[in-house]
């Protein structure tokens, strides 16, 4: 089994350890947990040869290196104003009923994390969202829960 | 004040020309020809701040290093965008064309594509377009080589300092300048840093030639450009048209016949009402103070149903947000605007301390250390100025 | 070849600067003051703050002066209504986002913040308070640093010194937009970090948000406790800055009046860590020639260069960072220490004292000896050696607090017994100072001659340079030294950890070419430590080395050896260096730590 150990070293002798390769290794060993640890981010440093208080500084400055612990799935929604002028706050407010949880949470199976973000870049096809790396754009209170599903019956 | 009617264009999705071809001959021209076409086509560059592009290929053509960069900047992030992720959606062969060709007028080996995390999903696609190109670098036999950098979300880092600080493994925060990347770049190097649709004119500019893309638009604001139009419209989307459409033209084209205010440029753009939608052009020239705003093409339209209040206030959480922090004017600047905004609105401070945050924001402007927090002001000033009523009641 | 010069108009004066010239240095050469908060001149540009902003003819925005290098024929104002205006608001912001309870600020009076917010007129709240809704914690987990988030203006001068000064990056920024802060790893608290206590960050914060953890009210209680016998030790360092603080230049001696005005506070006992920095020499001196013993005749596997252990940033630093090398630190003490130790047994049995009852103040231009100080392992003398320590700053807080006229009060003499101390000892508190005693005596044990240093000036240790380094050749040794005949002793010094790290990074790899390495953590050594007055610069740093020379020369004895109190000890108590009791009172051990 891929220890998160394991996954750091990868990383690191995957990209080299120069400083400029910090953003894909971060990337990278996220992947393992879907969000960083305390362990990743000191190993990552201790790898590369920087201190860990600037290795945390540099994750933290960026909104999807998460620090915090999350889901299996991370759901971002888009909270720009053209979004929510198409309803976004409704997607909102359908995906918290359905998931039982509220904005910034993890649901209790550990599946979603609930999440909003700024501009996706689909405000022509808003309201829009994230799943993962996957844009999900004109969306009805029924059609959230139909992709949700459609997640769970992947998982 | 010069201006075009609305003409809708069709040069960056065409496909009646293979890009392959448009680079073959390029490349029969010298470095000097191809900058001096790029200056007399008048290209500035469409990611919004409107520097002229033959003339950054030329300062950093003239640099003497052994290594030099050309960067895609591909993190289109300001709020109603969305024209980038389209055009690599679409046509990344003409990103990556006008990425060789650049490489080829300043003499880089290495190019990056600097792309949003929010646009993980086209990597797939994009590597399969830079194998293809790949082979026509071989072809050419150009030693020219594009990697795809993937961002982490951060809006600063569309700011080309700041990108070039990411890509090096800090925070993205702006650099002071001079010097500038075409100076000292991407590992202290020479860089080029260009938005997506920038490096496709210059692919376009090369099949039409400066004069035909500089007989469009206006002056000062040559050729034409893609606005990506959202909010209360019945044709939202992707269009390319002319530069220096009036708003009016506009507005009666995309509008849902009660538009009451255009956003021009999101969020760090400028909020123009109803009145002067006339005599507002759309292109690089003026700025605050003319009736011609600069735009890297985003426009949302709101219609007589939505609160000005509320637009602003969803704006400065978002720079509240995104601002980098590192300088006063606009780490605290923006939380500020935001708190005196919701101060007024609930009665806590007087409608005078409205002046106070202009005046505010206008230090902002003045003082602020990079692009980010200088143009908070403008949609700040353009919706208080304009919307005065709905920021008090 | 010329240098290029840039002709520019500032205020309406036309000048000419060298290339390269900021338009702050530029205005600086005019006389004209330009307020800074975030630039620092021992730190890299990063013009954060704005403060700093000047209007130029023709641009659209205002520059950073800090930022910005003069261009030819610039129009620049730094002092008109715009500039004025920008400066004022955004010195409102930086106060909105400050706490502003100055009155119960260590670093009221002494704040860059509040000195511009006056100047600036800032008189009323103009923006809103934007730690109205909010809560902190004051970090006084350390026993030397004190981090008070409130008064943080993120001008991000501590990041910067923790990492170009010190290359230890502690602080670092986290987070952006309204949550960017300065913190360290995970908001970990100060004691579990990395941080070598060396207090730089300290000395360049421009607010009271970085402080030493003070222990005045110990101290005064401690004085006025009857059945206490108070000590009071004061590093070689802290009588070339003490003025400073009292209303004297930089560079001003203040000796005598520091021992009258101690003795004015009410310590029992008012004695000299010189005295223990000769006692260092006598074992560190002695510990070098061991070790070369042990490697050259004896063929033992002796670490080799020996490196200083008196700075305690350092001994931390190495300990996070170096861990598989401790054994290159000489095991003695540092002088605060030794102190300690001998002043809880010898002297305590001299003066017939419980060493219960004795309380060991000492007063030292550091912050990290605080820590030390507490160190688990310094209780040799069967309690803890030194008990409470403050800094050159605080001890100017007490003096203030006494009401003394310290300008006009009379010269002292430090007490006898422990008292005595020589030029040698006087000059620990310079870089290179340690390594001159050393060889001033290491030569003289060996051959039996004096250095041959014109004056015992041996001027190739001393000066600012970041990383020096020079060699002693040992000729016609005495008999007992037969196998340093002709031997080259090579020997480098290093302050500040950034350039203490590329002279470890040989050692760590077995190639450094030295026998004895110097090592302090602060830029300049002591006189440039974390609990000097602030502020700090190369040109205040150099003056205070000046002065500590100039107070080595004046001395009588001026080799540690010859200090008539040290060697008494040895008679009397300790028998001789590296003996037994040394060993127990004197010596120490190191500990491996994590790097986080």
């Amino acid at each position: 089994m891929r220890t998160r150990e394991s996954a750091v070293k990868a990383a690191v002798d995957k990209h080299g350890k120069e400083r400029k390769n910090l953003l894909p290794i971060l990337q990278e060993v996220k992947r393992f947990k879907n969000y960083l640890t305390r362990g990743d981010i000191s190993d990552i440093a201790a790898e590369m040869n920087l201190s860990s208080a600037y290795v945390y500084g540099v994750a933290s400055f960026y909104h999807f290196l998460d620090l915090e612990e999350r889901g299996q799935n991370i759901i971002w929604i888009c909270k720009t104003i053209s979004c929510y002028m198409k309803g976004s706050k409704d997607i909102l407010q359908a995906l918290e009923e359905a998931l039982k949880i509220k904005v910034g949470e993890t649901t209790s199976d550990g599946k979603f994390t609930l999440l909003q973000t700024n501009c996706i870049g689909w405000c022509h096809k808003g309201p829009a969202m994230l799943i993962n790396d996957e844009p999900y754009t004109e969306l009805t209170p029924d059609k959230v829960l139909d992709i949700i599903d459609s997640y769970y019956k992947k998982l | 004040m010069a201006k075009r009617k609305l003409k809708r264009v069709d040069l960056i999705f065409s496909q009646d020309c293979s890009c392959k071809d448009i680079l073959t001959e390029a490349l029969k021209k010298s470095r000097e020809e191809i900058i001096q076409e790029l200056i007399d086509s008048g290209l500035k560059g469409r990611g919004g701040a409107g520097f002229p592009t033959g003339l950054k290929w030329k300062m950093a053509a003239a640099e003497k290093s052994n290594r030099k960069y050309v960067i895609c900047n591909a993190d289109e992030g300001e709020p109603g965008t969305f024209k980038d992720r389209e055009i690599l959606d679409r046509v990344a062969l003409k990103v990556l064309g006008g990425m060789a060709l650049c490489a080829y007028v300043i003499d880089a080996r290495e190019g990056f594509i600097y792309l949003r995390h929010e646009y993980r999903f086209l990597i797939p696609k994009l590597e399969k377009m830079m194998e293809t190109f790949h082979k026509w670098m071989d072809d050419f036999d150009l030693d020219f080589r594009v990697k795809l950098f993937i961002g982490s979300g951060a809006y600063v880092c569309g700011e080309e300092t700041s990108l070039i600080e990411s890509m090096e493994g800090k925070r993205g925060e702006p650099r002071n300048k001079p010097p500038y990347p075409t100076n000292q770049g991407y590992l202290g190097k020479p860089t080029v840093v260009n938005n997506v649709e920038t490096l496709v004119y210059t692919m376009m500019i090369m099949r039409i030639g400066a004069d035909e893309f500089k007989g469009m638009g206006i002056e000062g604001s040559s050729g034409s450009k893609l606005f990506s139009v959202s909010g209360d419209t019945h044709k939202p989307g992707i269009y390319e048209i002319e530069m220096g459409m009036t708003l009016e033209d506009f507005v009666k084209e995309f509008g849902d016949g009660d538009t009451k205010a255009v956003q021009v440029g999101g969020a760090s753009g400028f909020c123009v009402p109803r009145k002067r939608f006339k005599e507002t052009t759309i292109g690089f020239q003026g700025g605050l103070k003319g009736f011609s705003l600069p735009t890297g093409g985003s426009m949302m339209i709101f219609n007589s149903s939505r609160s000005m209040y509320n637009v602003l206030h969803n704006y400065l959480e978002f720079f509240e947000e995104e601002s980098c922090g590192q300088c006063t004017p606009c780490r605290v600047g923006c939380q500020q605007l935001l708190k005196g905004i919701e101060a007024i609105k609930r009665g806590e401070k007087s409608y005078r301390y409205l002046n106070d945050l202009l005046r505010l924001s206008e230090t902002m402007k003045l003082t602020a250390k990079c692009g980010l927090g200088q143009s908070v002001a403008n949609s700040f000033a353009s919706i208080v100025e304009n919307f005065r009523e709905e920021m008090i009641y | 070849m010329t240098e290029k010069k840039i002709n520019l108009t500032i205020d309406g004066k036309k000048i000419s600067v060298p290339e390269g010239t900021t338009l702050l240095e530029a205005a600086k050469l005019e006389k004209v003051k330009i307020p800074t908060l975030c630039y620092h001149q021992d730190l890299c540009i990063a013009g954060n703050c704005r403060v700093c902003v000047v209007e130029v003819e023709g641009w659209r925005v205002l520059p950073a002066a800090c930022a910005t290098p003069a261009m030819e024929g610039m129009v620049v104002y730094t002092n008109s209504p715009l500039v004025r205006r920008s400066r004022r608001d955004i010195l409102a912001l930086l106060v909105s986002e400050h706490s502003t309870q100055c009155t119960t600020c260590y670093r009221s009076t002494n704040c860059e913040l509040q000195e511009l917010a006056a100047e600036y007129n800032i008189d009323n709240e103009i923006y809103i308070n934007l730690l109205k809704d909010k809560t902190f914690t004051i970090d006084r987990t350390s026993w030397a640093i004190e981090k008070d988030e409130s008064k943080c203006i993120r001008c991000q001068r501590c990041v910067r010194t923790c990492a170009e000064l010190q290359k230890v990056n502690a602080l670092d920024v986290i987070n952006k937009g309204a949550n960017m802060k300065i913190a360290t790893f995970f908001d970990t608290v100060m004691s579990e970090v990395v941080c070598t206590n060396c207090g730089q960050c300290i000395n360049r914060c421009p607010t009271g948000a970085l402080t030493e953890r003070r222990y005045i009210d110990e101290i005064w209680d401690a004085l006025g406790d009857p059945e206490k016998h108070v000590i009071v030790q004061t590093a070689p360092a802290v009588r070339v800055a003490l003025g400073e603080v009292l209303g004297y230049e930089p560079g001003v001696r203040v000796t005598g009046k520091m021992a009258a005005a101690l003795k004015h506070l009410g310590f029992d006992s008012v004695l000299d860590t010189d005295f223990a920095a000769d006692l260092t020499i006598m074992e560190e001196g002695h510990e070098l020639l061991d070790r070369l013993k042990r490697k050259l005749v004896d063929k033992e596997d002796v670490a080799l260069p020996m490196m200083t252990s008196c700075s305690p940033g350092w001994i931390k630093f190495i300990e996070h960072m170096y861990p598989d090398h401790l054994d290159h630190l000489s095991t003695c003490k540092s002088p605060q220490q030794m102190f300690g130790a001998i002043a809880k047994t010898y002297y305590a049995e001299r003066k017939g004292l419980d060493p219960k009852n004795i309380v060991n103040v000492s007063v030292m231009p550091c912050s990290a000896k605080k820590y030390e100080a507490n160190r688990m392992e310094m209780n040799d003398s069967g309690v803890q050696d030194v008990d409470l320590v403050c800094t050159t700053r605080e001890l100017g807080h007490m003096i203030r607090q006494s009401g003394i006229d310290f300008k006009e009060i009379p010269n002292a003499k430090f007490d006898p017994f422990m008292g005595d101390s020589t030029g040698a000892a006087v000059i620990f508190g310079a870089t290179g100072g340690v390594m001159e005693a050393a060889l001033r005596t290491a030569y003289e044990v060996v051959t039996g001659r004096e250095v041959p240093f014109d004056g015992l000036k041996i001027t190739p240790v001393r000066g600012m340079e970041g990383i020096r380094e020079t060699s002693v050749k040992l000729e016609n040794v005495l008999p007992e030294w037969s196998f340093l005949e002709n031997i080259e002793l090579r020997v480098a010094i290093a302050h500040g950890l950034t350039n203490a790290t590329q002279i470890m990074e040989d050692v760590a790899i077995g190639n450094s070419p030295y026998h004895f390495i110097e090592i302090m953590a602060c830029p300049g050594g002591c006189i440039g430590g974390g609990g000097q007055p602030i502020p700090t610069n190369a040109e205040i740093r150099r003056k205070r080395a000046e002065a500590i020379y100039t107070e080595d020369e004046k001395m009588v004895i001026r080799k540690s050896h010859q200090n008539p109190e040290v060697i008494q000890l040895y008679k009397e108590f300790l028998g001789k260096p590296l003996g037994e009791k040394s060993h127990h009172l004197l010596h120490t051990k190191y500990t491996r730590r994590e790097r986080v």
